[in-house]
């Protein structure tokens, strides 16, 4: 496998295939700036949000996209999952349960989202995991790639323990070559804690 | 090629503990749907009794089913679950919810590891949680991991306990029935939930039950409603029985929730894949939607009809309701052939199927 692409999205930095791009540390903010012009983006829970986001940046400038497609893959890997919106929904119960809220109770509506956006028909799973975990993240994308439509693979490390903190990594992925391994994945991943916080790059 | 095969399985359901006593228990015409009062509307479910069946000292419920399928699952079975190339795959979609707003981490991946813990387990732990195909998709995902190479077993647990969080989520939506469900049914109106846990062991070789293929395909149309076109089913569909004549298929255990949407969605999606001949087999009318649970439950019971050579009647189905012509019965029916395959639909857009073969040669 191969990493054609990659966004590093935290509240402190977003960087696209090693370029940092300025912004206000916000979901909102982020979403003015892309000038994505999708209202629907503010129903979105916040996992949804920051993994559209992400994904909107790793596919800024793909020629062809928006044609419906079988051959990518979406697949979302978190720890947390969709529990900021499970609290919000778990509120609303005293009062009246929302609808609205619930459809964001599941971890990988996040992937539906995505795959809407784009008009993505193919495989669409969401793992969850105790924490980041480099090589269960690539072992599992390489046993998604035995699925022989599938040519490439969106691939999103999304977590979101609550509305302000979002930790994600957005990959995507291409079947052949082989630059895709754990310490790849695991370099990407630590590019953005090291550029977030200053003491542990002076180290 | 590698084969996967199912070495074992057990279901715990409100009908009984084991396979096989599940399977029975619906033959006999057994069925725990009842009226619950609920928090704010009654709600007709299958759920387990809680004084009969109570929560394992030092663990939640959630965590007590997913152990005590996973006991019987391994009693026998000669797989260790505490070989390192064991893997452990979890397949829920609100596992502990019900304790959210306590102490108690509710992530999946805490339940898992705690559940791995208790039989020793060192090799690696996934939890899928895609939303109402997440037993089929760990399903497939486990036959991935051991045509990978990388392990010798893989356990697959899929569980589902029911709260005030998910039952007043489907009244929101307006997707329960308020009555006991009508599969495929022209006054079908809404489904019922459930409350199992289920497991399948799976490894490599010959004979038996063998996991064939599976695929996973998204319709990229609505978060929270099907393709009308049955798109992303048909696609898995025509993936699994590529190599496959539809006369080859004993049956097709559909999702069959009962709700005006799904259940014409998958009608188009057999139709579109030839299969309108084929017997369907809807268990959401003796079991509820067991949710994380529902494609391992589900796929086990078809083996035993493949098995047996009669297949359990579509409970609450009376007359057909659907725009294509499908096969679906409300009585047990006589069932031939050596192959099946599970379907399953869900929120998110998502759609999965897989095809299940005995003998296990080609």
């Amino acid at each position: 496998m191969t990493i054609r692409h990659w966004v590093r999205m935290t509240p402190q930095m977003l960087a696209r295939d090693g370029q940092e791009q300025p912004f206000d540390g916000t979901l909102a903010g982020l979403y003015r700036m892309l000038e994505t012009g999708y209202p629907k983006f503010f129903k979105m829970d916040v996992l949804c949000k920051a993994g559209f986001l992400a994904t909107e940046c790793l596919l800024a400038d793909e020629s062809g996209r928006f044609v419906p497609r079988e051959d990518r893959a979406v697949l979302l890997f978190s720890r947390s999952g969709c529990l900021c919106d499970d609290r919000h929904y778990a509120d609303s119960m005293a009062d009246y349960p929302s609808p609205a809220l619930f459809v964001y109770t599941l971890a990988n509506v996040v992937t539906g989202e995505i795959c809407i956006r784009n008009r993505y028909q193919g495989e669409s799973a969401a793992f969850l995991l105790p924490g980041f975990d480099a090589e269960t993240l690539c072992a599992t994308v390489e046993d998604c790639f035995r699925d022989r439509d599938t040519r490439s693979a969106l691939v999103l490390w999304a977590d979101c323990p609550d509305e302000q903190h979002f930790d994600v990594l957005a990959l995507l992925a291409e079947s052949g070559q082989n630059n895709m391994n754990k310490q790849s994945i695991n370099d990407l991943y630590e590019y953005g804690r090291i550029q977030a916080d200053p003491q542990t790059a002076v180290d | 090629m590698t084969r996967i095969r199912i070495l074992s399985h057990h279901i715990l359901s409100p009908l009984g503990s084991g396979s096989q006593e599940n399977w029975d228990a619906v033959m006999a015409g057994q069925c725990a749907m009842r009226l619950h009062p609920g928090t704010r509307e009654a709600f007709y479910a299958s759920l387990l009794d809680r004084e009969r069946l109570p929560a394992m000292p030092g663990y939640s419920y959630f965590e007590s089913l997913c152990i005590r399928s996973i006991r019987e699952a391994l009693r026998g079975s000669g797989v260790d679950p505490a070989a390192p190339d064991t893997a452990f795959v979890l397949s829920s979609i609100k596992g502990d919810i019900e304790a959210l707003g306590t102490v108690r981490d509710v992530t999946l991946p805490h339940a898992a590891a705690r559940i791995a813990a208790y039989f020793g387990q060192q090799g690696p732990v996934l939890t899928v949680s895609n939303a109402c195909i997440s037993g089929l998709n760990a399903l497939i995902q486990g036959r991935r991991m051991l045509l990978s190479g990388r392990y010798r077993h893989v356990i697959v647990c899929g569980a589902e306990c029911q709260s005030p969080f998910i039952v007043t989520g489907f009244q929101s939506l307006k997707a329960l029935s308020p009555e006991p469900c009508r599969p495929f049914d022209a006054r079908r109106c809404g489904l019922n939930l459930g409350e199992a846990a289920a497991t399948v062991i799976l490894g490599t070789g010959d004979g038996g039950w063998e996991l064939a293929e599976g695929a996973v395909r998204n319709d990229a149309n609505h978060i929270s409603g099907p393709s009308r076109t049955g798109e992303g089913s048909y696609h898995t569909l025509r993936y699994v029985l590529r190599d496959v004549s539809p006369a080859d298929l004993a049956l097709v255990s559909v999702h069959g929730t009962a709700t005006l949407y799904n259940d014409e969605m998958e009608a188009v999606a057999l139709g579109r894949a030839g299969l309108e001949k084929v017997p369907l087999s809807g268990l959401k009318g003796w079991f509820g939607h067991t949710m994380g649970a529902a494609g391992i439950l589900e796929s086990i019971l078809a083996m035993l009809s493949v098995e047996q050579g009669v297949m359990p009647g579509t409970r609450g189905f009376q007359e057909l309701g659907v725009s294509v012509p499908v096969t679906v019965s409300a009585d047990p029916v006589p069932v031939q052939g050596t192959a099946f395959v599970k379907l399953l639909s869900g929120f998110g857009g998502c759609n999965a199927a897989a095809l299940f073969r005995k003998g296990g040669v080609r």
